[in-house]
Protein backbone atom coordinates (compact mmCIF):
# COMPACT_ATOMS: atom_id res chain seq x y z
CA UNK A 1 0.00 0.00 0.00
CA UNK A 2 2.78 2.30 -1.18
CA UNK A 3 0.59 4.75 -2.63
CA UNK A 4 -1.24 5.90 0.37
CA UNK A 5 1.98 6.84 1.87
CA UNK A 6 3.70 10.43 1.02
CA UNK A 7 7.21 11.63 1.86
CA UNK A 8 7.18 14.79 3.15
CA UNK A 9 9.96 16.86 1.36
CA UNK A 10 11.15 19.26 3.97
CA UNK A 11 10.57 16.81 7.16
CA UNK A 12 11.02 13.89 5.36
CA UNK A 13 8.49 12.00 7.27
CA UNK A 14 6.73 9.83 5.51
CA UNK A 15 2.92 10.32 5.89
CA UNK A 16 -0.45 8.27 5.56
CA UNK A 17 -2.11 10.85 3.11
CA UNK A 18 -5.61 9.54 3.81
CA UNK A 19 -5.23 10.65 7.37
CA UNK A 20 -4.48 14.11 6.35
CA UNK A 21 -7.80 14.71 4.50
CA UNK A 22 -10.03 12.81 7.22
CA UNK A 23 -7.74 15.49 10.27
CA UNK A 24 -8.54 18.26 7.69
CA UNK A 25 -12.00 17.38 7.07
CA UNK A 26 -12.55 17.26 10.56
CA UNK A 27 -11.26 20.05 11.70
CA UNK A 28 -12.55 22.82 8.83
CA UNK A 29 -15.53 21.37 10.13
CA UNK A 30 -15.43 22.13 13.35
CA UNK A 31 -13.50 25.33 12.87
CA UNK A 32 -16.61 26.53 10.52
CA UNK A 33 -19.04 25.63 12.70
CA UNK A 34 -17.46 27.14 16.04
CA UNK A 35 -14.94 29.66 14.80
CA UNK A 36 -11.85 27.77 15.90
CA UNK A 37 -8.48 27.27 13.84
CA UNK A 38 -8.17 24.00 15.29
CA UNK A 39 -4.85 24.28 17.28
CA UNK A 40 -5.47 22.32 20.07
CA UNK A 41 -6.92 19.08 17.54
CA UNK A 42 -4.46 19.46 14.76
CA UNK A 43 -1.07 18.98 16.37
CA UNK A 44 -2.22 15.97 18.21
CA UNK A 45 -3.36 14.37 15.25
CA UNK A 46 -0.71 15.28 13.26
CA UNK A 47 2.37 14.19 15.67
CA UNK A 48 0.18 10.84 15.47
CA UNK A 49 0.55 11.03 11.91
CA UNK A 50 4.07 10.52 12.25
CA UNK A 51 5.10 14.59 11.87
CA UNK A 52 8.07 15.47 13.86
CA UNK A 53 6.77 18.03 17.14
CA UNK A 54 8.91 20.91 15.17
CA UNK A 55 6.37 20.74 12.13
CA UNK A 56 3.35 19.75 13.38
CA UNK A 57 3.27 22.98 15.30
CA UNK A 58 3.94 25.14 11.98
CA UNK A 59 2.12 23.06 9.61
CA UNK A 60 -0.83 23.45 11.70
CA UNK A 61 -0.70 27.34 12.26
CA UNK A 62 -0.10 27.01 8.06
CA UNK A 63 -2.70 24.84 7.43
CA UNK A 64 -5.60 26.95 9.88
CA UNK A 65 -5.33 30.10 7.31
CA UNK A 66 -6.85 28.18 4.32
CA UNK A 67 -10.12 26.34 6.23
CA UNK A 68 -10.69 29.90 7.75
CA UNK A 69 -10.80 31.31 4.59
CA UNK A 70 -13.30 29.32 3.04
CA UNK A 71 -15.37 29.69 6.05
CA UNK A 72 -15.36 33.58 6.06
CA UNK A 73 -16.59 33.23 2.85
CA UNK A 74 -19.16 31.23 3.26
CA UNK A 75 -20.62 33.32 6.92
CA UNK A 76 -19.74 36.14 5.08
CA UNK A 77 -22.69 35.46 2.77
CA UNK A 78 -24.25 34.63 5.23
CA UNK A 79 -24.12 37.82 7.07
CA UNK A 80 -22.47 36.63 9.90
CA UNK A 81 -19.06 38.40 9.49
CA UNK A 82 -18.65 42.07 10.86
CA UNK A 83 -15.54 42.79 9.12
CA UNK A 84 -15.15 46.38 10.80
CA UNK A 85 -14.93 44.79 14.35
CA UNK A 86 -12.69 41.80 12.76
CA UNK A 87 -10.26 44.93 11.81
CA UNK A 88 -10.13 46.78 14.60
CA UNK A 89 -9.43 43.64 16.78
CA UNK A 90 -6.60 42.93 14.63
CA UNK A 91 -4.90 45.52 16.51
CA UNK A 92 -5.30 44.62 19.50
CA UNK A 93 -4.52 40.85 18.72
CA UNK A 94 -1.06 41.41 17.00
CA UNK A 95 -0.08 43.61 20.05
CA UNK A 96 -1.50 41.00 22.46
CA UNK A 97 0.45 38.49 20.48
CA UNK A 98 3.61 40.23 20.31
CA UNK A 99 3.41 40.73 23.79
CA UNK A 100 2.75 37.16 24.64
CA UNK A 101 5.91 36.13 22.71
CA UNK A 102 7.77 38.21 25.10
CA UNK A 103 6.98 37.15 27.40
CA UNK A 104 6.86 33.69 27.09
CA UNK A 105 10.76 34.15 26.34
CA UNK A 106 11.27 35.55 29.89
CA UNK A 107 9.27 32.83 31.49
CA UNK A 108 11.76 30.00 29.40
CA UNK A 109 14.47 31.67 31.83
CA UNK A 110 12.82 30.76 34.47
CA UNK A 111 12.71 27.03 33.36
CA UNK A 112 9.65 24.33 34.09
CA UNK A 113 7.55 26.75 30.83
CA UNK A 114 5.80 23.63 30.06
CA UNK A 115 3.94 23.26 33.56
CA UNK A 116 3.02 27.14 33.61
CA UNK A 117 1.97 27.28 30.34
CA UNK A 118 -0.61 24.00 30.57
CA UNK A 119 -1.80 24.61 33.71
CA UNK A 120 -2.42 28.56 32.85
CA UNK A 121 -4.29 26.56 30.05
CA UNK A 122 -6.06 24.49 32.55
CA UNK A 123 -7.23 27.53 34.58
CA UNK A 124 -8.50 29.56 31.47
CA UNK A 125 -10.42 26.02 30.10
CA UNK A 126 -12.05 25.95 33.28
CA UNK A 127 -13.45 29.22 33.33
CA UNK A 128 -14.66 29.41 29.51
CA UNK A 129 -16.03 25.93 30.22
CA UNK A 130 -18.21 27.41 33.73
CA UNK A 131 -18.71 30.54 31.57
CA UNK A 132 -20.60 28.80 28.82
CA UNK A 133 -22.57 26.36 30.69
CA UNK A 134 -23.69 28.94 33.63
CA UNK A 135 -25.14 31.10 30.76
CA UNK A 136 -26.66 28.30 29.40
CA UNK A 137 -28.19 27.34 32.48
CA UNK A 138 -29.20 31.35 33.25
CA UNK A 139 -30.99 31.52 30.11
CA UNK A 140 -33.18 28.55 30.74
CA UNK A 141 -33.82 29.40 34.03
CA UNK A 142 -34.98 33.23 32.17
CA UNK A 143 -37.07 30.66 30.04
CA UNK A 144 -38.80 29.14 32.19
CA UNK A 145 -39.68 32.15 34.34
CA UNK A 146 -41.03 33.32 30.67
CA UNK A 147 -43.06 30.88 30.52
CA UNK A 148 -44.52 30.65 33.88
CA UNK A 149 -45.39 34.35 33.01
CA UNK A 150 -47.03 32.91 30.23
CA UNK A 151 -44.81 35.99 27.76
CA UNK A 152 -42.38 34.41 25.27
CA UNK A 153 -38.56 35.40 26.12
CA UNK A 154 -37.05 37.66 23.70
CA UNK A 155 -34.85 36.17 21.11
CA UNK A 156 -31.56 37.92 21.48
CA UNK A 157 -31.86 37.35 25.63
CA UNK A 158 -28.73 36.00 26.94
CA UNK A 159 -27.95 33.90 30.60
CA UNK A 160 -24.75 36.30 31.38
CA UNK A 161 -25.00 40.04 30.59
CA UNK A 162 -21.31 41.38 31.30
CA UNK A 163 -21.35 42.56 27.62
CA UNK A 164 -23.78 44.93 29.25
CA UNK A 165 -22.20 46.79 31.75
CA UNK A 166 -19.28 47.04 29.57
CA UNK A 167 -20.86 48.61 26.99
CA UNK A 168 -21.60 51.80 29.89
CA UNK A 169 -17.97 52.40 29.74
CA UNK A 170 -17.77 55.28 27.40
CA UNK A 171 -14.44 56.55 26.31
CA UNK A 172 -14.43 58.03 23.28
CA UNK A 173 -14.55 57.60 20.09
CA UNK A 174 -17.69 55.31 20.60
CA UNK A 175 -18.43 53.27 17.32
CA UNK A 176 -21.57 51.31 16.13
CA UNK A 177 -20.44 47.80 14.74
CA UNK A 178 -23.93 47.33 12.61
CA UNK A 179 -23.22 43.88 12.05
CA UNK A 180 -22.64 43.05 14.98
CA UNK A 181 -25.21 45.09 16.84
CA UNK A 182 -22.64 46.41 19.33
CA UNK A 183 -22.72 50.35 20.16
CA UNK A 184 -19.41 50.74 22.64
CA UNK A 185 -16.07 52.61 23.22
CA UNK A 186 -13.75 51.26 19.98
CA UNK A 187 -11.14 50.51 23.28
CA UNK A 188 -13.47 47.82 24.07
CA UNK A 189 -12.22 45.45 20.96
CA UNK A 190 -8.73 46.67 21.21
CA UNK A 191 -8.69 45.82 24.88
CA UNK A 192 -10.44 42.89 24.96
CA UNK A 193 -8.34 41.84 21.52
CA UNK A 194 -5.31 42.41 23.57
CA UNK A 195 -5.96 40.32 26.36
CA UNK A 196 -6.92 37.19 24.30
CA UNK A 197 -4.03 38.23 21.84
CA UNK A 198 -1.94 37.87 24.67
CA UNK A 199 -3.25 34.60 25.99
CA UNK A 200 -3.08 33.17 22.63
CA UNK A 201 0.85 34.20 22.56
CA UNK A 202 1.75 32.95 26.13
CA UNK A 203 -0.01 29.77 25.36
CA UNK A 204 1.27 28.93 21.98
CA UNK A 205 -2.34 28.47 20.85
CA UNK A 206 -4.32 30.21 17.34
CA UNK A 207 -6.61 32.30 19.81
CA UNK A 208 -9.96 30.78 18.10
CA UNK A 209 -10.59 28.88 21.48
CA UNK A 210 -10.60 32.23 23.82
CA UNK A 211 -11.49 34.99 20.81
CA UNK A 212 -15.12 33.30 20.24
CA UNK A 213 -16.46 33.28 23.81
CA UNK A 214 -14.61 36.79 24.78
CA UNK A 215 -16.85 37.91 21.35
CA UNK A 216 -19.73 37.04 22.61
CA UNK A 217 -19.88 37.77 26.82
CA UNK A 218 -17.56 40.75 26.65
CA UNK A 219 -18.32 42.24 23.58
CA UNK A 220 -22.04 40.99 23.08
CA UNK A 221 -22.48 39.51 19.65
CA UNK A 222 -24.69 37.02 18.46
CA UNK A 223 -23.27 33.92 18.50
CA UNK A 224 -23.31 33.24 14.62
CA UNK A 225 -21.63 36.66 14.11
CA UNK A 226 -18.99 36.11 17.24
CA UNK A 227 -18.07 32.63 14.36
CA UNK A 228 -17.73 34.37 11.65
CA UNK A 229 -15.91 37.51 12.69
CA UNK A 230 -13.89 35.05 14.80
CA UNK A 231 -13.08 32.94 11.64
CA UNK A 232 -11.95 36.11 9.80
CA UNK A 233 -9.33 36.98 12.22
CA UNK A 234 -7.96 33.76 12.24
CA UNK A 235 -7.33 33.84 8.21
CA UNK A 236 -5.10 37.14 8.80
CA UNK A 237 -3.40 35.69 12.15
CA UNK A 238 -2.64 32.17 10.84
CA UNK A 239 -1.55 33.88 7.91
CA UNK A 240 0.74 35.89 10.28
CA UNK A 241 1.75 33.06 11.87
CA UNK A 242 2.26 31.00 8.48
CA UNK A 243 4.92 33.54 7.56
CA UNK A 244 6.49 33.53 10.77
CA UNK A 245 6.80 29.62 11.00
CA UNK A 246 7.82 29.21 7.29
CA UNK A 247 10.74 31.79 7.80
CA UNK A 248 12.25 29.77 10.74
CA UNK A 249 11.43 26.49 8.02
CA UNK A 250 9.09 24.71 10.50
CA UNK A 251 6.11 24.48 7.92
CA UNK A 252 5.12 21.26 5.39
CA UNK A 253 3.25 23.19 2.97
CA UNK A 254 2.66 19.83 0.97
CA UNK A 255 1.08 18.46 4.38
CA UNK A 256 -1.52 21.67 4.56
CA UNK A 257 -2.14 21.73 1.15
CA UNK A 258 -3.31 18.20 1.12
CA UNK A 259 -5.15 18.58 4.80
CA UNK A 260 -6.88 21.78 2.71
CA UNK A 261 -8.50 19.15 0.10
CA UNK A 262 -10.45 17.61 3.33
CA UNK A 263 -10.99 21.12 5.14
CA UNK A 264 -12.60 22.85 2.23
CA UNK A 265 -15.15 20.26 2.60
CA UNK A 266 -15.36 20.42 5.82
CA UNK A 267 -15.14 24.30 6.14
CA UNK A 268 -18.35 24.23 4.28
CA UNK A 269 -20.40 21.96 5.65
CA UNK A 270 -19.28 23.92 9.10
CA UNK A 271 -20.42 26.74 8.12
CA UNK A 272 -23.73 25.63 6.43
CA UNK A 273 -24.70 23.98 9.65
CA UNK A 274 -24.86 26.97 11.67
CA UNK A 275 -27.68 27.76 9.57
CA UNK A 276 -29.44 24.90 10.72
CA UNK A 277 -28.80 25.52 14.44
CA UNK A 278 -29.75 27.88 17.03
CA UNK A 279 -27.15 30.48 18.95
CA UNK A 280 -27.44 28.29 22.38
CA UNK A 281 -27.07 24.90 20.23
CA UNK A 282 -23.55 26.30 19.30
CA UNK A 283 -22.59 27.48 22.83
CA UNK A 284 -23.40 24.04 23.97
CA UNK A 285 -21.37 22.22 21.87
CA UNK A 286 -18.57 24.68 21.99
CA UNK A 287 -18.88 24.23 26.02
CA UNK A 288 -18.56 20.51 25.36
CA UNK A 289 -15.01 21.16 23.11
CA UNK A 290 -13.60 23.31 25.64
CA UNK A 291 -14.01 20.10 28.22
CA UNK A 292 -12.86 17.39 26.06
CA UNK A 293 -9.66 19.89 25.38
CA UNK A 294 -9.61 20.50 29.05
CA UNK A 295 -9.72 16.79 29.89
CA UNK A 296 -6.37 16.12 27.60
CA UNK A 297 -4.45 18.81 29.29
CA UNK A 298 -5.37 17.15 32.66
CA UNK A 299 -3.79 14.09 30.75
CA UNK A 300 -0.41 15.44 29.38
CA UNK A 301 0.04 17.46 33.08
CA UNK A 302 0.02 13.98 34.34
CA UNK A 303 1.94 12.42 31.82
CA UNK A 304 4.16 15.12 32.94
CA UNK A 305 4.30 14.01 37.00
CA UNK A 306 4.20 10.86 36.11
CA UNK A 307 7.27 9.42 34.74
CA UNK A 308 6.25 5.48 34.40
CA UNK A 309 2.64 6.31 32.85
CA UNK A 310 3.87 8.87 30.47
CA UNK A 311 2.94 6.66 27.31
CA UNK A 312 -0.29 5.32 28.57
CA UNK A 313 -1.48 8.70 30.03
CA UNK A 314 -0.30 10.63 26.13
CA UNK A 315 -1.88 8.27 24.50
CA UNK A 316 -5.05 8.64 26.83
CA UNK A 317 -4.55 12.36 25.80
CA UNK A 318 -4.70 11.97 21.83
CA UNK A 319 -7.65 9.77 22.30
CA UNK A 320 -9.53 12.31 24.11
CA UNK A 321 -8.47 14.29 21.53
CA UNK A 322 -9.51 12.56 18.54
CA UNK A 323 -12.51 11.29 20.13
CA UNK A 324 -13.72 14.52 21.10
CA UNK A 325 -13.02 15.68 17.14
CA UNK A 326 -14.92 12.70 15.98
CA UNK A 327 -18.08 12.85 18.51
CA UNK A 328 -18.02 16.99 17.23
CA UNK A 329 -17.83 15.94 13.59
CA UNK A 330 -20.49 13.52 13.51
CA UNK A 331 -23.02 15.98 15.55
CA UNK A 332 -21.95 19.03 12.45
CA UNK A 333 -22.83 16.24 10.01
CA UNK A 334 -26.29 15.30 11.73
CA UNK A 335 -27.20 18.88 11.83
CA UNK A 336 -26.46 19.55 8.07
CA UNK A 337 -27.78 16.70 6.67
CA UNK A 338 -31.09 16.76 8.62
CA UNK A 339 -31.31 20.73 7.90
CA UNK A 340 -30.59 20.47 4.11
CA UNK A 341 -33.12 18.04 3.85
CA UNK A 342 -35.89 20.05 6.03
CA UNK A 343 -34.99 23.12 3.35
CA UNK A 344 -35.47 21.15 0.13
CA UNK A 345 -38.76 19.89 1.70
CA UNK A 346 -39.92 22.86 2.38
CA UNK A 347 -38.90 24.80 -0.98
CA UNK A 348 -40.69 21.36 -2.75
CA UNK A 349 -43.51 22.45 -0.73
CA UNK A 350 -43.92 26.00 -1.47
CA UNK A 351 -42.96 25.88 -5.03
CA UNK A 352 -46.00 23.30 -5.20
CA UNK A 353 -48.15 25.37 -3.49
CA UNK A 354 -47.51 28.11 -6.18
CA UNK A 355 -48.44 25.33 -8.97
CA UNK A 356 -51.90 25.11 -7.24
CA UNK B 1 61.40 37.34 19.99
CA UNK B 2 59.43 34.85 17.89
CA UNK B 3 57.91 33.15 21.59
CA UNK B 4 57.17 36.92 22.95
CA UNK B 5 55.24 37.70 19.64
CA UNK B 6 53.49 33.85 20.28
CA UNK B 7 52.77 34.72 23.16
CA UNK B 8 51.11 37.82 22.36
CA UNK B 9 48.89 36.83 19.95
CA UNK B 10 48.02 34.24 22.36
CA UNK B 11 46.72 36.44 24.92
CA UNK B 12 45.09 38.81 22.20
CA UNK B 13 43.29 35.36 20.71
CA UNK B 14 42.07 34.56 24.50
CA UNK B 15 41.21 38.46 25.32
CA UNK B 16 39.20 39.01 21.72
CA UNK B 17 37.14 35.15 22.49
CA UNK B 18 34.57 36.93 24.73
CA UNK B 19 34.02 39.86 22.65
CA UNK B 20 33.86 37.61 19.89
CA UNK B 21 31.14 35.58 21.85
CA UNK B 22 29.22 38.41 22.74
CA UNK B 23 29.27 39.56 19.06
CA UNK B 24 27.91 36.38 18.19
CA UNK B 25 24.10 36.69 17.00
CA UNK B 26 22.08 34.38 18.94
CA UNK B 27 21.10 31.05 17.00
CA UNK B 28 18.44 28.36 16.77
CA UNK B 29 20.56 25.88 18.57
CA UNK B 30 18.87 22.79 15.98
CA UNK B 31 19.27 23.47 12.11
CA UNK B 32 16.97 21.10 10.06
CA UNK B 33 18.30 20.15 6.39
CA UNK B 34 16.01 19.03 3.66
CA UNK B 35 17.45 15.69 2.55
CA UNK B 36 16.68 16.43 -1.20
CA UNK B 37 18.69 13.60 -2.61
CA UNK B 38 15.35 11.35 -1.81
CA UNK B 39 13.16 13.37 -4.28
CA UNK B 40 13.08 14.52 -8.02
CA UNK B 41 10.75 17.30 -10.12
CA UNK B 42 9.07 19.95 -8.02
CA UNK B 43 9.63 17.87 -4.79
CA UNK B 44 13.54 18.42 -5.33
CA UNK B 45 13.36 21.79 -6.37
CA UNK B 46 10.96 22.47 -3.35
CA UNK B 47 13.72 20.69 -0.44
CA UNK B 48 16.35 22.32 -2.32
CA UNK B 49 14.65 25.77 -1.93
CA UNK B 50 14.30 25.13 1.85
CA UNK B 51 17.56 24.78 1.94
CA UNK B 52 18.51 27.78 -0.02
CA UNK B 53 16.62 30.89 1.48
CA UNK B 54 14.13 29.94 4.03
CA UNK B 55 12.78 33.76 3.15
CA UNK B 56 11.55 32.46 -0.40
CA UNK B 57 10.20 29.79 1.15
CA UNK B 58 7.88 31.69 3.70
CA UNK B 59 7.25 34.22 0.64
CA UNK B 60 5.74 31.06 -1.74
CA UNK B 61 4.39 29.40 1.56
CA UNK B 62 1.83 32.29 2.28
CA UNK B 63 0.92 32.92 -1.57
CA UNK B 64 0.62 29.16 -2.28
CA UNK B 65 -2.08 28.43 0.71
CA UNK B 66 -4.42 31.69 0.38
CA UNK B 67 -4.39 30.65 -3.21
CA UNK B 68 -5.20 26.88 -3.13
CA UNK B 69 -7.78 27.77 -0.72
CA UNK B 70 -10.03 30.04 -2.60
CA UNK B 71 -9.55 27.75 -5.11
CA UNK B 72 -11.20 24.81 -3.02
CA UNK B 73 -13.33 27.59 -1.02
CA UNK B 74 -14.54 28.07 -4.92
CA UNK B 75 -14.73 24.54 -5.98
CA UNK B 76 -16.67 22.97 -2.81
CA UNK B 77 -18.75 26.14 -2.24
CA UNK B 78 -20.09 25.50 -6.36
CA UNK B 79 -20.48 21.68 -5.40
CA UNK B 80 -22.96 22.55 -2.45
CA UNK B 81 -25.11 24.74 -4.57
CA UNK B 82 -26.05 21.33 -6.22
CA UNK B 83 -27.31 20.53 -2.76
CA UNK B 84 -30.70 22.89 -3.91
CA UNK B 85 -30.64 25.03 -0.34
CA UNK B 86 -29.93 28.65 -0.04
CA UNK B 87 -26.53 29.57 0.38
CA UNK B 88 -26.92 33.32 0.32
CA UNK B 89 -28.97 34.10 3.58
CA UNK B 90 -29.39 32.66 7.23
CA UNK B 91 -33.01 33.53 8.59
CA UNK B 92 -31.90 33.00 12.10
CA UNK B 93 -31.34 35.92 14.02
CA UNK B 94 -30.99 35.07 17.68
CA UNK B 95 -27.73 35.12 20.26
Amino acid sequence: MDWLHVLMPVSGALVFWPGLVVLGFGVGMIGGFFGMGGGWMVTPGLNILGFPMAFAIGTDIAQMSGPSLVSTLRHGKFGNVDYRLGLVMVIGTVGGLETGARMIMWLERIGKIDLYVRSGYLVLLTLIAWLVFTDITKRRKKEREALASGRKLDALATGIEWHKTLHKIKIPPVVHFKRAGVRCSIWLPIAVSFFTGWLAGVLGIGGGLVRMPALIYLIGCPTHIAVGTDLFEIVISGLYGTASYSYKGRTELLAAVIMLVGASIGAQIGSIATKYVKGYGIRIFFGFAVVGCGVSIVLKIAAAAVPSLKNILDTCAAVVILGTVSALSLYILAKFVTGVREERAQRSEKRQMVHF
Amino acid sequence: MRRLRLRQMGWLAISLLPVRLLAAEPTDTVVIVADSRKFSGWQAWWANLYNDSHLWFAVITIVILPVTALLLGRLTGWLMGHLGINLRSRELAEH
